[in-house]
């Protein structure tokens, strides 16, 4: 990574001069066809471009009709630029490209010279391009530069949301064999293996008999890391990260406590090891169900009464929006959905379905079943960093805006200093981290080091003005792109870790 | 001249009419198989009809992202709105009180209109990214607006063109019997581009009018985790298990 190089700061909020062409090139590596046809798409694009063009116009006429929200954000927007500025990457890269109504004119142009009038007869007065294998290739590009975070779709007047249209294109590129490596790779791991690593059972279950004894030569105290038990009130799906990544580990033996102290009984599942769902990265809901099943099958193998999910972003949002629709996880089934019946019958309805960590810790605290020592934690000067897909995508307990306010009470309840970030950049307008929609990967890090620009600016003023040494998050990809982006723009990579850290450096276990 | 026109207007009124009506009729059959509103976003319905009514009547999402252009579209709105209101005296008979109520504030809100307008056009010449990403027609449509705007104020203020054979005309017209028109260039030209903008409104970017209470991000209730949302089509899948 010695070739890339952290971009310089500036007075923010600052609105960066275009540079056009910037992130021009290929884009990431493009999945092989190993990769593809083991999610059913075709192995490699069609040697005929012909081919290739008919099927991306009748794949896209296919999402219009099957997505509102595209078909809408096709042809409301009216080039304002409210958005234009909002985008992590643009502000990083002063790519014009990836101005947030920029990346979508590149499909709308597309759109417009098939699928409307004025685009049919006057192609140049309204912008509109003939799909050629250059706009098809500028797609793979660019539709890669975004991490479908929503920061765009606050500030749109009507909502327009450019990861929807990302998503769209990721799957009409997906559906003529032109898909990313790194998400399909890892879509292909879960199917096959049950989680995004490819760790496993034996791995799994070896990792978490080594964490038991590790808290136990830390604390003297036999907290449990089960799995697979039939019965236990709470499956607990987190992110595979949390298995063995730092810092994420050390949420995962936070959690572990939280339920210890509560005398919570809970459960891994070995089948269903991964909260995370790369299926809303390339944005096929075929893939999105097929990964969520495993959570629903996982629930009434094991019988459980509560589902919770670990610190993940995309995972929250996939899990509080999108499970009940995909697998019945939740509640409010009609009488006669014998599918979502099924699940909602087992699930215990005094408790929201499912349920954020931290939702639960919140309301053991709120309960006064957890106690802390906040001073385990004074060697910290804590800010809070939102994760893009919870604080936009998603909530947390039962009034708008419960996911800002409920992992920094937990901060608070567990820690004596903490500091805000500068307005604007916090909450629902919150920077993404960089690395989020399927971008984590080696080959696109020149774009995930300019991409977390905005948030390395906002953080140096909490650090230069109240000495901040730690960045709580609750997001595993968050945690993952900071550790490694952060040193370069120097930053000592343990500044990250998860809201349960903190919780785990200061609950007090044993007889209280 | 006045058949002619007559036969315009009502062209692009029914062109207008049945292509918005289409276009709302397409919106309203699409599924919107996952819920995907913008957080923070209302919990109930009446939570989402206020948010609506914000961003509708206050622009609440463009006043968060820049207070220029906010204020023009603000403005021009605005304006459009009270002129458009005011331009009902031509089609009722006698004139509705609060028609002519709002009257002389209507007159002038074709002033602000032309300089929201004329705000909105700068923007899009001067500012670097926001030309970027301007199309001819979006360039096209501020000028026809304009034109409208000062062919407008023209006639009202320079030019004195006899509204009283104007709203003959158009009384006339919605009554399909055709009377004259004053044979003016000025009237003409403003008329031809009403009846322009008429026919490209359901073909073009002014789009956005309905568009916006269609948007998923805006118009969803926050509430999956209570009430199972499924679309037909998603539904499918299921009983083909
Ligand atoms: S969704 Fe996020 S990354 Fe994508 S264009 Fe919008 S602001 Fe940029
Ligand atoms: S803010 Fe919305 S309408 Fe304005 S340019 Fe961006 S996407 Fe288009």
């Amino acid at each position: 990574m010695a070739d890339v190089a952290a971009p310089a700061y500036r007075i923010i909020p600052i609105i960066p001069a275009l540079k056009p062409g910037a992130m021009e090139g290929k884009g990431p590596f493009v999945a092989n066809e190993k990769i593809n046809e083991a999610l059913g798409f075709p192995g490699k694009m069609a040697e005929n471009w012909q081919e290739t063009h008919d099927a991306v116009i009748a794949k896209m006429g296919e999402l219009l009709g099957k997505y509102r929200s595209l078909k809408v954000y096709m042809d409301a927007c009216v080039h304002c630029g409210a958005c234009s500025d909002k985008c992590h990457y643009f502000i990083g890269t002063q790519d014009p490209k990836n101005m947030p109504v920029a990346r979508q004119d590149l499909m709308r142009s597309v759109y417009r010279r098939y699928f409307t009038l004025p685009g049919k007869l006057f192609p140049a007065l309204v912008g509109a391009r003939d799909l050629t294998r250059e706009v098809l290739d500028e797609w793979y590009n660019y539709f890669n530069q975004c991490s479908e975070c929503r920061r765009c779709s606050v500030f749109c007047p009507y909502g327009i949301d450019t990861a929807e249209v990302t998503m769209a294109a990721r799957e009409i590129l997906d559906s003529v064999g032109y898909g990313q490596k790194y998400s399909n790779e890892i879509i292909g791991k879960v199917h096959k293996i049950g989680n995004n690593l490819g760790l496993p059972a034996p791995a799994l279950i070896d990792t978490l008999e080594g964490l038991e004894e590790d808290v136990k030569d830390a604390t003297g105290i036999d907290v449990r890391f089960p799995i697979d038990v039939k019965g236990a009130e709470v499956l607990l799906i987190t992110p595979s990260a949390d298995f063995f990544a730092e810092p994420h580990i050390d949420s995962l033996i936070g959690y572990a406590k939280v339920f210890h102290a509560t005398g919570t009984s809970w459960t891994l599942s070995s089948m269903s090891s991964e909260a995370g769902n790369f299926g809303m990265f390339i944005g096929n809901y075929d893939q999105l169900r097929t990964i969520a099943m495993r959570i629903r099958q996982a629930a009434l193998e094991l019988g459980v009464k509560r589902i919770v999910v670990g610190e993940c972003g995309h995972a929250w949002r996939v899990a509080y929006s999108f499970w009940n629709t995909l697998t019945g996880v939740g509640d409010g089934a009609d009488a006669n959905d014998r599918f979502a019946q099924m699940l909602q019958k087992q699930l215990d309805h005094r408790y929201k379905q499912p349920a954020h960590i931290c939702e639960f810790t919140w309301d053991m605290i709120q309960d006064e079943r957890l106690s802390f020592d906040k001073s385990k934690n004074d060697k910290h000067i804590i800010t809070f960093h939102d994760s893009c897909n919870v604080a936009r995508g998603s909530r947390m307990g039962d009034f708008a805006g419960g996911q800002f306010e409920i992992p920094r009470n937990i901060i608070k309840a567990v820690a004596n200093n903490y500091v805000e970030m500068r307005d604007g950049t916090t909450r629902e307008q919150t920077f993404c981290c960089g690395g989020g929609g399927g971008l984590l990967t080696d080959d696109l890090m020149d774009l995930r080091v300019k991409g977390a620009l905005p948030r390395m600016e906002v953080l140096q003023q909490v650090v230069d003005g109240h000495g901040v040494n730690f960045m709580a998050t609750i997001c595993a990809i968050c945690k993952a792109q900071f550790t490694k982006v952060m040193p370069i723009y120097g930053f000592d990579r343990r500044m990250v870790g998860g809201v349960h850290q903190l919780v785990s450096n200061a609950i007090i276990l044993g007889d209280k | 001249m006045s058949l002619l026109f007559a036969i315009l207007f009502y062209a692009a009124t029914l062109l207008f009419v049945v292509g918005l009506f289409q276009r709302i009729r397409t919106y309203a059959n699409t599924p919107a198989p996952l819920k995907i509103p913008t957080t923070p976003a209302p919990i109930t319905t009446g939570g989402v009809v206020l948010r609506m009514t914000r961003e509708v009547v206050f622009f609440e999402s463009l006043f968060k992202a820049n207070l220029w252009t906010w204020a023009m579209s603000i403005m021009f709105h605005g304006s459009l709105l009270l002129v458009a209101l005011r331009h009902l005296r031509y089609f009722t008979d006698p004139v509705w009180g609060w028609v002519a109520m709002i009257q002389p504030f209507g007159t002038y809100a074709g002033f602000t209109m032309l300089a929201g307008l004329g705000g909105l056009w700068a923007r899009r010449l001067f500012v670097e990214r926001i030309r970027y990403i301007s199309t001819l027609s979006d360039h096209l449509m501020l000028v026809l607006l304009m034109g409208i705007a000062a062919s407008g104020l023209m006639m009202k203020f320079i030019t004195h063109t006899d509204v009283v054979a104007v709203k003959g005309f158009f009384l006339g017209w919605l009554h399909l019997s055709i009377q004259p028109l004053p044979a003016e260039a000025i009237l003409a030209f403003h008329l031809l581009s009403v009846v322009a903008l008429l026919a490209i409104f359901p073909f073009s970017k002014l789009l956005h009018a309905p568009g916006i209470f269609f948007s998923p991000t805006r118009n969803q209730t926050d509430n999956p985790r209570e009430k199972r949302h499924l679309s037909a089509w998603a539904a499918k899948m299921e009983s083909e298990n």
